[in-house]
């Protein structure tokens, strides 16, 4: 494992960087974590959802009388129970939302938007019962024209989803409503002055399908609302705070009567930021004084939680003879779905980010669809955008004749580096990832024939963001470790052993726990690779605040002024004209006295955590095409990235190799198959196929640190950007191996068959 | 409709227990009997989160009637560890960092029990093959495959 330490020199030596079992783990292997589904209240009803079966429908009227009426139905709620809201954007991981959608989402007020569509909500005694309501629920529609991809969506004459929207961005703004809800713009230069020096340019239109998060662990809480009008909510989320925001606005309540307590989150990726269920078990728990819970099915999760959008993107880039890049140009329209809010914006920022680039011009669309509204799907935006950039860099790379490596190397954007979206990069590691692809043994191993490398590079952000943090001590030294930001992969480890590094305490004496709303400040969510890094600077502050009690405690007892104390390795020591004069006191001594020195002793820290520090990854990628069938197989996968401090390295290589394979499914299987009635054909794990085990190699990795100056063990986040590469990286691989390049997502057997007829090559070849 | 009375063992304890009949043994195991280890990712067979061993033989616990369960002896994985001590494959896991999320792990390690019972020493294709029905979205599957060849080494003695 390379570790090239550039930038700042951080401490944090003895617990950063070791691999303790995680504190969570026992509960996780034995069944004993209580995930979403797995928590059973006295009284509780079962609610499910009535959904529309048409992509596109004016709902003239629901008539609940008769399912109101089966015996063991507690209470129905529609659109009638939620007040609109008006136009207001909050932030939602890395997205935006507008509560007027939200309330629409959740529940369909004036027209249905898309197959799975929410028209009401039942509770009910049983399961049982409460589907036996929903088939009574009688509702009247005017069943619309519906469009499903951009072509459609943008098409002059097309039917529109919201009547009412006019394109933002654009100036003048239109006179006449669109599906287009925004156009943005990122540029600097003069890029036809750029492509004039350029010797080659590649222009090419790509596209991309939505994909599911396909989190195994499908949406799921229970609401319990008291006669007084408190309520306290239990949900499967990335970010309980967020939530108790959103059902408080929804419901039309004060946050501090919803106490939201996040459950074990059974992955993620983006998808569980946002609300679906919640608001609508609260409504009917508040409608029938009875807790309800509430399961999506997975056929319910892939109809009406959202999707990664599908996407077409022109990109044109010009490179001079010897490899300089001149200047990168791209267009970017990606899908919605229902309402606004593609991750476009993020998408155009993040293209061409690992460049060094004088002239470059970024335009998205942001076009609605009658799909289920997008949500964030790790490093939401950017694996679309990059895929096509970086599949354009190995075309130039070979038409320049130089090895894509280099090409990247050459341009590579590094600390000082205007970045293509603005800002100037502090200590970057993409050079390093770069040189540590090229030196891999993977990058140099021989090729079998008729096998193909691909390479690819991939950018994310990561974010910062409101956090709060609370260190207890116990009266026998241990500490009680709380956080707000939900775990969702290993991350109570991370914090635990930056605990135990900023504290010089042994890891093994702080156990963490995921506080509920009422525990802690607001705290943003899981989400943007925060994590490691925001927690982290969280219980680092709160250390500090810690020790700074402990060392008041110590000259307390040693009757010396504070200052005269040091902390050092779990300890306070007497120092200064003091030093050896008194035997150190331990955490625990400091703990077992403190009754007496003072009270109870906590740390505490509410921050807004600023200077995530970017991320950049390189993958390399082995395939075999099977001529035959049209199967693609990866034989090796090699994940290069930048982590500034790994924290726990297994989980720094999980997250590698997970969005690695979340990649690989991208680029070879997963699709959605809609019919022409906008009905989703293939709502499940069988026909929408996420990678299995034998589908994919070991994926190795390689940790480059370069430290982030900003967090005091270098720490940034990595959740996302391994999701970024492979794409690209596979499909320069199977161009590799077939000498053709796949522009359009997935490389799924049907299309490569069709791509090798259309091409000509034979079986034989084989 | 009258619920069916089923008597069953459960990882070795005898079980009585009533259900609808419509009702898999998923749901018994549950909502009835509260044993929430197991996890239902996808109620069709899919995902393999509900892996539980039936006589001897793997099983998606949401493709069976909780009534077919009548008497036989069903293993979950409530049951894997031995009193305090846990299983192999549960150490293994824990240590290779197996999992992340979580939500699969119970019926990984199920599935992956159910193999080494039968298959001591399996190969890395039999492993991601015998595995193939349980779905992980969280690691990319490395560190699981690693964890299951090194608990079948150590339960070999080796």
């Amino acid at each position: 494992m390379a570790a090239q330490n550039g930038g700042t020199t951080n401490g944090g030596t003895r617990w950063i960087g070791t691999r303790p079992v995680r504190p969570d783990g026992v509960d996780k292997v034995t069944g004993r974590a209580r995930f979403g589904a797995d928590l059973h209240l006295p009284n509780m009803l079962v609610g499910k959802v009535l959904r529309s079966p048409h992509a596109h429908a004016r709902i003239r009227s629901i008539d609940t009388s008769a399912a109101l009426a089966l015996p063991g139905v507690k209470a129905i709620v529609t659109r009638d129970d939620f007040d609109d809201l008006p136009s207001e954007f909050v932030p939602a991981g890395e997205m935006l939302i507008n509560y007027r959608d939200v309330v629409r989402n959740v529940m369909a007020r004036e027209k249905a938007l898309f197959e799975g569509h929410p028209l009401a909500a039942v509770a009910a005694t049983s399961e049982k019962v409460a589907k036996e309501a929903l088939d009574l629920i009688r509702v009247d529609y005017e069943v619309l024209p519906h469009v499903l991809d951009i072509d459609e969506a943008i098409a002059p004459d097309a039917p529109l989803l919201h009547e009412d929207m006019i394109t933002a961005g654009v100036e003048p703004p239109p006179s006449a409503p669109s599906n287009v809800a925004k156009v943005v713009e990122f540029a600097h230069g003069d890029v036809e002055a750029g492509f004039a020096e350029a010797d080659v340019v590649v222009e090419r239109e790509f596209s991309t399908q939505p994909v599911h998060q396909g989190y195994i662990e499908p949406h799921s809480c229970v609401a319990s609302f008291a006669e007084d009008g408190q309520a306290e909510l239990w949900c499967t989320t990335q970010g309980h705070f967020v939530v108790r925001g959103h059902c408080a606005k929804l419901l039309g309540m004060e946050v501090s009567k919803l106490r939201v307590t996040a459950s074990e989150i059974g992955g993620g990726f983006g998808g569980k930021t946002v609300v679906y269920l919640e608001p609508l078990a609260l409504a009917l728990s508040r409608k029938s004084g009875h807790p309800v819970k509430m399961t999506m099915s997975r056929e319910e999760v892939f109809r009406a939680s959202g999707p990664a959008p599908g996407t077409w993107a022109r990109v044109r880039v010009g490179v001079t003879k010897d490899g300089r890049i001149t200047a990168g140009e791209a267009e970017l329209k990606y899908q919605a779905g229902a309402f606004q809010g593609s991750p476009v914006q993020p998408g155009c920022m993040c293209a061409f980010a690992p460049y060094d680039l004088e002239h470059v011009k970024v335009t998205g669309y942001d076009v609605v669809v009658n799909r289920p509204k997008v949500a964030a799907y790790r490093a939401p935006g950017a694996p679309q955008s990059e895929y096509a950039v970086e599949s354009i860099i190995d075309e130039l790379a070979k038409r320049i004749g130089m090895d894509p490596v280099e090409l990247r190397l050459k341009n590579a954007a590094r600390e000082g580096t205007r970045a293509a979206y603005g800002p100037t990069f502090g200590p970057i590691g993409l050079v390093e990832t770069l040189e540590a692809a090229r030196s891999h043994e993977h990058y140099r191993a021989p090729l079998a024939p008729g096998r193909g490398r691909g390479v690819a590079s991939g950018f994310w952000f990561n974010i910062g963001g409101e956090t709060c943090a609370t260190l207890n001590l116990g009266e026998d030294g241990t500490i009680a470790l709380v956080a707000g930001t939900p775990d969702i992969g290993g991350s109570r480890a991370a914090l635990c052993l930056q605990t135990a590094e900023a504290l010089g305490v042994d890891v093994e004496k702080i156990r963490p726990l995921i506080g509920d709303t009422s525990t802690l400040g607001y705290t943003f969510l899981t989400g943007g690779s925060r994590t490691a890094f925001a927690s982290g600077l969280a219980v680092i502050e709160a250390s500090k605040d810690m020790i700074g009690q402990l060392c008041e405690r110590a000259a307390k007892i040693w009757n010396i002024p504070v200052d005269a104390v040091e902390w050092a390795d779990g300890e306070a020591r007497p120092a200064g004209a003091n030093a050896g004069e008194f035997d150190p006191l331990t955490l625990a001594d400091l703990a077992g006295v403190a009754g007496k020195t003072g009270g109870p002793i906590v740390g505490r820290a509410q921050i807004n955590a600023q200077g995530a520090g970017p991320s950049f990854g390189t993958h390399l990628v082995d395939v075999d095409v099977d001529r035959e069938t049209g199967r693609v197989t990866i034989e090796r996968y090699t994940v290069i990235q930048d982590a500034g401090k790994a924290v726990h390295p297994s989980y720094v290589e999980g997250q590698l190799q997970g969005g690695a394979v979340q990649g690989i499914g991208w680029a070879l299987n997963e699709e959605y198959v809609y019919d022409e009635y906008g009905r989703l054909q293939n709502p499940g794990f069988l026909d929408y196929r996420i990678p299995v085990c034998s589908d994919v190699p070991m994926i190795d990795t390689v940790i480059v640190e370069v430290a982030n100056p900003t967090h005091p063990y270098g720490v940034r986040g990595v959740g996302e950007t391994p999701i970024v590469p492979p794409m690209a990286a596979i499909a320069n691989a199977v161009e590799g191996a077939l000498g053709i390049r796949f522009t359009d997502l997935p490389m799924s057997p049907p299309r490569v068959l069709k791509a090798l007829e259309e091409a000509h090559i034979p079986e034989a070849a084989d | 409709m009258a619920r069916a009375h089923v008597i069953t063992t459960v990882n070795g304890d005898p079980v009585e227990f009533l259900c609808d009949t419509e009702q898999t043994l998923l749901d018994v195991l549950r909502d009835e009997l509260h044993l929430t280890g197991s996890k239902e990712g996808c109620a069709s067979g899919d995902c393999g989160a509900c892996s539980v061993i039936v006589d001897g033989r793997l099983v998606c616990a949401c493709l069976m009637l909780g009534v077919e369960a009548q008497g036989h002896s069903i293993e979950t994985i409530e049951g894997m560890a031995g009193g305090d001590r846990l299983h192999p494959l549960q150490t293994k896991f824990l240590e290779h960092a197996a999992l992340q999320c979580g939500v699969c792990t119970p019926g990984f390690l199920v599935a992956a029990k159910s193999l080494l019972e039968r298959n001591p020493d399996p190969t890395e294709t039999e492993v991601r093959y015998w595995l193939a029905g349980n779905l992980c979205r969280c690691t990319g599957y490395d560190k699981i495959v690693r964890a299951v060849l090194d608990a079948a080494q150590e339960m070999r003695g080796g």
